[in-house]
């Protein structure tokens, strides 16, 4: 301890020898010192705010690094540090000039604490001290700032960023977040109506967040300016929810379709209801947490490959699984559909049990690796990463899984055997050995879906209980027997569920689409995309 | 052939004498522990809440024998599995009562499951403890509740976020899971909120099935209303599985703690096992307990916690401290009333105070409620909570909403001479809206 204190009091009568604004940075020493003697959140946003009024770019870090919860008091002298967790010490740091300054425990450090308060009123700071940043990225991220909490005292510094702003699209936002300013200082009208066409033409949610601040507030010409501003803002604006709901179907269609499109298999080929379908897809949710799990102990570096290690192996394990039960039961039982409902709904009830006695009832983290986190802007839509994969992922198995049934000699043999089974065997195919296959296949997909489906969805002994449902229904609607019928089938109810959300609401949602779908079985028996010939009738 | 017979009758009735000395051993053996039931699920839905729940009161009554037992007599731990079946549970309280005698019982998570063995408690008279936060308008003789009713939990998160401190929120968006509980607590919430001069139009109010999953339309409505100009919060009261995509699709599409925090009530340290919460820090919960609260109780509780479930990352819970409490206000009631008959029991259980793991005393109240104190808590990167805002005392559980208008005017005491769950204070009778 007494050596750190002295490398530390080294390091810092070094650095403020060295430096060449020694006073300044005196000052700025003096403040942060009293982050130590801070006793609630308030007191704390005093020093933040006392940091940022002397306007030097060195608060950054110390600032920074308290919003992120790493500003440590060091409990034997009091000193306040930058702190970096590490395997079971946490690093300290210099707080302004970043310079290593030792380790020491989590037992003889405290963290000063921060809310959500804190957390705004830094970052709004940040906002202002960044603006002169040389990474055009920090000053997109600062002129948004501004732009989201506008002040009268921002325009001058934004009046000099713009003037030596060199990439346009930046000097746009700086401009936006001028127009912000201008409209909440006792700037004349004149300024007021340009910062409003200006904001008007921005068109985004942020942009309808002030504007309707400023027409609740303003008065004349400027309120009729924000009116119509708001008026017009809202008509794009529907426009966009519409393209939205439709990529909300489409999405909500892709994850339908990676449920169903095992089973699209096991039922819709096979003809066996397959009521641990669920447990298929919860077996490869498992299989990523597991593999997740060894490469976060042996190899950190593969996190972002995960998924791609997990998917071949969920496969094997869903489908070996999937073997098991065909061999051991299912095959017992061909042409007893009661039966057979009950015996796989047994056997779902025991995978569950033995998932959750293996590796516990509660939920399990898998992580999303880097490529499947955020998400990014097209006008005023909001894409997730996560999401496009999934939609990405869904199409390619289902491209795959036709190649297989249309262009192989195994899908061959297995339509083959769905269609006359007798006829195939007389033909010399080996019928139970192309069931078990088929019925493995079914569940290597469902396997694999549950991979996807870690990325979005609890992974719990419950998981598959969600899917079975849903998946069954997207089958029976497609039309039994058919892959295209499960694609169509999938993404239809996907979208007309994702329309009706927002005006019927979840719950009611689902309803009217499940009464929809009653009804349409009515008129239709047999789905969209019924086979036709006399083997399904028979 | 004779010889036989007879040896083979000897042989027989020797065992007959002797599964009979067995039985009135085994009878004996009976006779020197005292029962306790503990019905929780420990497979379907609710197994992710429940087995902990059971796995404490398996702790906490090793403990107890640990230390003796109570009136000289060892605990016995009697642990059935409802399934997360309501029915099943009102079939298993009663099994617990009639077949094993249990002298209390331990149990249920959800509202439903409550209401379903209400009727069985009452006919056979028996205790349960219920451990969870809940929605509040009951009071029942034989029910005492441990977890928070509405006001020791919504009412003070509301007046958090609505403080300088968490933000100033002026418009509130009630997200939850459709269901009793959200729905009774979103319903006291929207008459609380109006009476703090809340305009309707800055209250949205959206319920979501069992288990959703697709939180995508619901996210964007809640970040279109948060564009209205004023500081906004999403109060939440979405059950148990459906939390975990929400606050992914939450994380995904950007919605930051600092622009709209949203304040959950249902979701704890064992809820946020399953996440990365890097995204997530800054939102908040409000509850009774949290892991990371600081006092040499809680680190003795975690520190056992871990020895019995042997296993260091297993966290605690609010729900876990209810238990806790629950028990050692038994255990202290059973050693007041000298006996472990339920109704002395009940009638000692009223003014019995225990330590609680926050560092203070809570106390089993005339209505059957406790008193607890409420903390506000932001997520943490590493999965816990941070508290920032503690009542500065101890609340007292309202059963009776002061904010519903049909239960404004009930009040509940279980002492004698009133002994009501639902006392109408204007009409100055037993009676009204409840169950009695």
């Amino acid at each position: 301890m007494k050596i750190f204190r002295a490398i530390g009091l080294t390091l810092l009568f070094l650095l403020t020898t060295l430096s060449s604004s020694g006073a300044a940075e005196a000052d700025l020493r003096a403040i942060i010192a009293k982050f130590a003697t801070a006793a609630d959140f308030s007191e704390t946003g005093v020093i933040v705010r006392e940091l940022t009024a002397t306007g030097d770019p060195a608060v950054e870090r110390p600032l920074a690094a308290l919003a992120e919860g790493n500003l440590y008091i060091r409990a034997a002298d009091s000193m306040v540090f930058v702190g970096k967790e590490g395997s079971d010490s946490i690093q300290l740091f210099d707080p302004l000039s970043g310079e290593a300054a030792g380790e020491a425990s989590a037992d003889d450090l405290t963290q000063i604490g921060v809310n959500n308060t804190l957390r705004r009123t830094i970052r709004d700071a940040l906002g202002t001290l960044t603006l002169g940043s040389k990474d055009p990225t920090v000053r997109i991220a600062a002129a948004n700032t501004m732009f989201k909490t506008p002040d009268a005292a921002n325009i001058e510094p934004l009046d000099a960023a713009i003037a030596s702003e060199s990439v346009a699209s930046v000097k746009a936002l700086l401009e936006q977040a001028r127009g912000a300013s201008i409209l909440v200082s006792d700037k004349p009208d004149a300024d007021k109506l340009a910062a409003i066409a200006l904001i008007g033409a921005r068109g985004d949610r942020d942009a309808l967040s002030l504007l309707t601040s400023v027409e609740a507030n303003a008065s004349g010409a400027v309120k009729e300016a924000a009116t119509a501003a708001i008026a017009s803002i809202n008509s794009t604006l529907a426009l966009w929810d519409a393209g939205q709901n439709i990529w909300y179907g489409i999405s909500l269609g892709s994850v339908l379709l990676l449920a169903a499109i095992g089973l699209a298999i096991t039922f819709g080929v096979m003809g066996v209801i397959n009521m641990a379908h669920g447990e298929m897809v919860m077996l490869g949710a498992y299989t990523t947490f597991v593999v997740q799990q060894v490469i976060r102990t042996s190899f950190p570096g593969l996190f972002d490959w995960s998924l791609v290690i997990a998917l071949p192996l969920a496969f094997l394990v869903a489908a070996l699984v999937g073997l098991a039960i065909e061999r051991g039961i299912i095959r017992f039982l061909y042409g007893r559909p009661l039966e057979t409902l009950l015996a796989t709904w047994g056997v779902s009830l025991i995978l569950q049990q033995a998932v959750r006695t293996i590796f516990g009832p509660t939920n399990q983290e898998v992580g999303n690796p880097s490529w499947m986190s955020g998400s990014f802007d097209i006008g005023q839509l909001a894409i997730t990463w996560n999401r496009l994969w999934i939609l990405v992922f869904a199409l390619a198995v289902f491209g795959v899984l036709l190649y297989v049934m249309k262009r192989t000699p195994w899908g061959l043999q297995m339509r083959a055997v769905t269609a006359n089974r007798r006829m195939a065997a007389s033909m010399g195919i080996k019928t139970p050995w192309v069931d078990a296959l088929t019925f493995a296949l079914g569940s290597g997909i469902a396997g694999i879906a549950g991979v996807a489906l870690s990325q979005i969805d609890n992974v719990s002994p419950n998981l598959g209980r969600g899917y079975i449902i849903d998946s069954f229904m997207v089958v029976v609607f497609g039309g039994v027997g058919n892959l295209w019928g499960t694609l169509v089938g999938a993404f239809s109810l996907g979208i007309v569920n994702k329309f009706l959300e927002p005006y019927a609401g979840a719950v009611l949602g689902k309803i009217v689409v499940l009464v929809l779908i009653i009804l349409f079985i009515q008129k239709r028996p047999r789905g969209l995309f019924a086979l036709k010939g006399r083997a399904v009738e028979a | 052939m004779r010889g036989n017979f007879a040896k083979i009758t000897k042989i027989l009735s020797a065992g007959v004498v002797a599964a009979g000395l067995l039985a009135s051993a085994s009878a004996k053996a009976a006779e020197d522990t005292i029962k306790v039931g503990i019905l929780h699920s420990l497979s379907g839905t609710m197994a992710i809440s429940e087995t902990t729940l059971k796995d404490v009161m398996l702790m906490l009554i090793d403990e107890q024998n640990a230390k003796g037992g109570l009136l000289g007599k060892k605990l016995e731990a009697v642990v059935v599995d409802p399934a997360s079946n309501w029915p099943l549970f009102a079939e298993k309280a009663r099994e617990l009562i009639s077949k094993d005698k249990v002298a209390a019982v331990f149990g249920c998570w959800t509202s439903v499951s409550r209401k379903s063995v209400l009727p069985v408690f009452s006919e056979l008279d028996n205790i349960l403890f219920y451990p969870v936060q809940y929605e509040g308008e009951e009071s029942e003789r034989n029910v005492f509740y441990t977890g928070a009713a509405p006001n020791q939990q919504a009412i003070p998160a509301v007046d958090y976020l609505m403080s300088a401190d968490g933000g100033s929120v002026k418009r509130w968006v009630l997200e939850g899971t459709d269901y009793v509980y959200p729905r009774t607590t979103n319903k006291i919430l929207e008459a609380y909120l109006k009476s703090k001069g809340v305009p309707a139009e800055d209250i949205m109010v959206n319920y979501t099935p069992f288990g959703f999953s697709d939180w995508q339309t619901e996210v964007s409505a809640i970040k279109k209303f948060g564009s209205a100009g004023k500081k906004t919060a999403v109060v939440s009261t979405v059950n148990g599985d459906a939390n975990v995509p929400f606050y992914k699709e939450l994380g995904n599409q950007g919605i930051k703690a600092e622009d709209i925090p949203v304040m959950a009530f249902s979701v704890g340290e064992e809820e946020l096992a399953g996440l990365d919460t890097k995204p997530l820090v800054g939102h908040l919960a409000a509850w009774n307990y949290f892991e990371s609260v600081n006092t040499p109780e809680n680190k003795k509780f975690i520190a056992d916690w871990h020895k019995f479930i042997k296993n260091n990352k297993r966290t605690t819970n609010d729900p876990m401290e209810a238990h806790y409490i629950g028990f050692n206000m038994w255990v202290k009631a059973v050693e007041k009333a000298g006996t472990t008959d339920p109704d002395k029991v009940i009638d000692a259980m009223v003014g019995v105070s225990v330590p609680n793991l926050t560092g203070g005393y809570s106390t089993m109240m005339p209505n059957h409620h406790i008193t607890k104190p409420v903390l506000i808590g932001e997520i943490q990167a590493n999965g816990q909570f941070q508290t920032v805002s503690k009542t500065p005392g101890l609340v007292m559980g309202d059963e009776w909403s002061d904010y519903l208008p049909d239960s404004k005017d009930l009040i509940s005491d279980w002492r004698a001479p009133l002994s009501c769950g639902n006392f109408n204070v204007k009409a100055g009778k037993c009676g009204g809206k409840g169950t009695n």
